[in-house]
């Protein structure tokens, strides 16, 4: 089943083309995530599918609904925590959370369960007759993601759920994530942390300048840029010449006894590599896979040309 | 339609409870019109009056306090531009947007809640204006009447100050914007009959949508004469609202960020 399905979505500002043509698929029950710098059109995206922007084309199913047909039908079926938490600051986390269940119809007694049971649920409990404007960050973005779990969406964009939390509250949320994914809830996340569309992303487009540039599992996404390697552990020196010889190709540190032989640490490429340690009869101690982590990745696929002139050391300086 | 009101209901609700918790706004709305009401009364009264009331007794207060309680209505405005405003910025009004629900209840809850906030608040000032020596000479009838003036200006305004509140980019835009909503009486027959001023001013304040509706106030709670102004309040509040209603909803169903 798919939840979400987009094809050839296009939004232009005047002359400005923020998404140039977009393609997505998201698996019922997956977490996807958007990955991309700011201004990669991320916002927009989230923004066009949750029915608050239209699209200038593409066809766009969510939730079994075409959004342009039915914006009412897809409204019914998500649930939306954008950038910036969306909270009443007078009212108090309870009363948020109430004013939710009054607009889903949910009932008065259902509602008042509905609400107790997520106060609990994303430990709120304390703090839920104070009101908002007292709460911390973190705790604004726990009760703006419980606000949105009122209805029990079907289909929960989180758009960059964590930016600007402190460490322990991300976890928090990631947490809270999982939790919904195991429930059976399609997440569709949109991050400029790579570490959280790793950890969490089935699967990870990347968007950048309105253009996805690349699609799939985390693991894939690794493997499409060059950089991985299998690093071979020796115990004397005398083991790391003998390998050193035999694989012309590898990188070889003398201090910590190790030759790196390049890889993209596939199942295939590494079956290869072990079949042609047993022929060269090359006994390494260990042997670790180095595949390249995300943010290679993006700065392979997203560096712009003026970027991808400067040294790698300097773009990721920049981007960061 | 019954979610339109069921969730107008739910939303008007949190309108009140914003008002109970945060009355600043509310208060300031009241205290703008009574310190006016202070002003020329107190202040300026005797010069002002003595031009025009007829030496046998006319007090100037029993004058302008209808044209004071209409401006309750406009300084009221302020608060709901405000809070509109605030919504917007907040995300909130994002938020619902992305619901399945009632589309226009979001700002037909905040219209009614203003409403409400604003009839309460000018039971205050004519309150001010009784104790300062105001003597109005209307029957029951006529005073339900002036009710009926007073809420269908300020629903009238209310509209309007919705629409200010989705179309500025920050409370202070807002702000200002309902600002002439707040003293656009002060060039009206509010302080004093059109006819002292001089040409283009007499003009304007003869013909702004202010005057016909402040002088049927005043007809109604003071005796004076009507005539067709009646019909000219009506037709200012009805176009206000009707104008003030769609460009809110355009404003409200308009895509963000274009």
């Amino acid at each position: 089943m798919t939840a979400i399905e987009v094809s050839g979505l296009r939004k232009a500002y005047g002359k400005h083309t923020v998404l140039d043509g977009i393609d997505l698929h998201v698996a019922e029950g997956s977490v996807f995530s958007l990955l991309g710098p700011n201004g990669a059109g991320k916002t927009t995206t989230v923004e066009i599918l949750t029915t608050l922007q239209a699209p200038d084309a593409g066809r766009i199913i969510v939730g079994g609904h075409d959004l342009t047909k039915d914006p009412e039908g897809v409204r019914a079926a998500i649930g939306v925590t954008g950038q910036f938490s969306a909270v009443d600051n007078i009212l108090t986390g309870r009363e948020n959370l109430q004013l939710m269940a009054d607009l889903r119809h949910l009932g008065k007694r259902a509602g008042r369960q509905r609400v107790a049971d997520l106060l609990e649920r994303f430990d709120l409990v304390e703090a839920a007759g104070r009101p908002a404007s007292t709460y911390s960050g973190g705790m604004r973005r726990r009760l703006d993601l419980a606000m949105t779990l009122v209805g029990t969406p079907r289909i929960i964009f989180l758009d960059e759920p964590t930016t600007g939390l402190d460490p322990r509250s991300r976890h928090t949320m990631w947490q809270c994530i999982r939790e919904l994914l195991a429930a059976g809830t399609t997440i569709f996340l949109t991050t400029q942390y790579l570490e959280e569309a790793d950890q969490l992303a089935d699967r990870i487009a990347l968007l950048n300048g309105g253009v996805l540039v690349a699609q799939g599992t985390p693991a894939e996404l690794k493997r499409l840029v060059p950089g991985g390697h299998v690093r071979l552990q020796f115990s004397d020196p005398a083991g790391l010449d003998f390998a050193a010889a035999r694989f012309t190709d590898g990188t070889r540190d003398d201090d910590a006894l190790t030759l790196d032989v390049p890889g993209d640490g596939g199942v295939s490429s590494l079956r290869t590599l072990l079949d042609r340690l047993a022929n060269e009869r090359v006994e390494p101690d260990g042997l670790a896979v180095h595949t390249p982590d995300l943010d290679d990745v993006f700065l392979a696929l997203t560096a712009t040309p003026a970027a991808s002139a400067t040294s790698a050391t300097s773009a990721k300086e920049s981007v960061r | 339609m019954t979610t339109t009101v069921l969730d107008s209901v739910t939303l008007f609700r949190r309108d009140i409870t914003h008002a109970v918790r945060f009355p600043m706004m509310t208060i300031s709305g009241i205290g703008t019109a009574s310190f006016f009401l202070l002003l020329f009364v107190g202040v300026f009264g005797d010069a002002l009056g003595a031009d025009f009331l007829p030496a046998d007794g006319g007090r100037y207060v029993d004058y302008i306090a209808p044209g004071i309680i209409l401006m309750a209505a406009g300084t009221g405005t302020a608060a709901t531009a405000i809070k509109v405003n605030q919504d917007m910025q907040e995300g909130l009004i994002a938020r619902l947007r992305t619901m399945s629900i009632a589309r226009m209840s979001v700002l037909t809850g905040q219209v009614v809640g203003s409403l409400v906030r604003t009839i309460l608040s000018v039971v205050l000032v004519v309150g001010v204006a009784l104790a300062l020596g105001f003597r109005p000479s209307a029957t029951p009838l006529e005073y339900l009447a002036a009710l009926g003036v007073f809420a269908m200006l300020t629903f009238a305004l209310t509209w309007i100050a919705v629409a200010f509140g989705l179309a500025t980019k920050t409370v202070a835009g807002a702000n200002s914007l309902s600002l002439i909503l707040q003293f656009l009486p002060l060039i009206s027959s509010a302080f004093l009959p059109t006819g002292s001023m001089p040409g283009g001013v007499a003009w304007f304040a003869e013909h702004q949508p202010y005057t016909p509706i402040i002088e049927t106030l005043r007809g109604l709670l003071m005796g004076s004469g009507i005539g067709d102004s009646a019909w000219w309040a009506v037709g200012w509040c009805a176009v206000l609202a009707t104008v003030g209603f769609f460009w809110s909803r355009a404003l409200y169903n308009r895509p963000r960020g274009a």
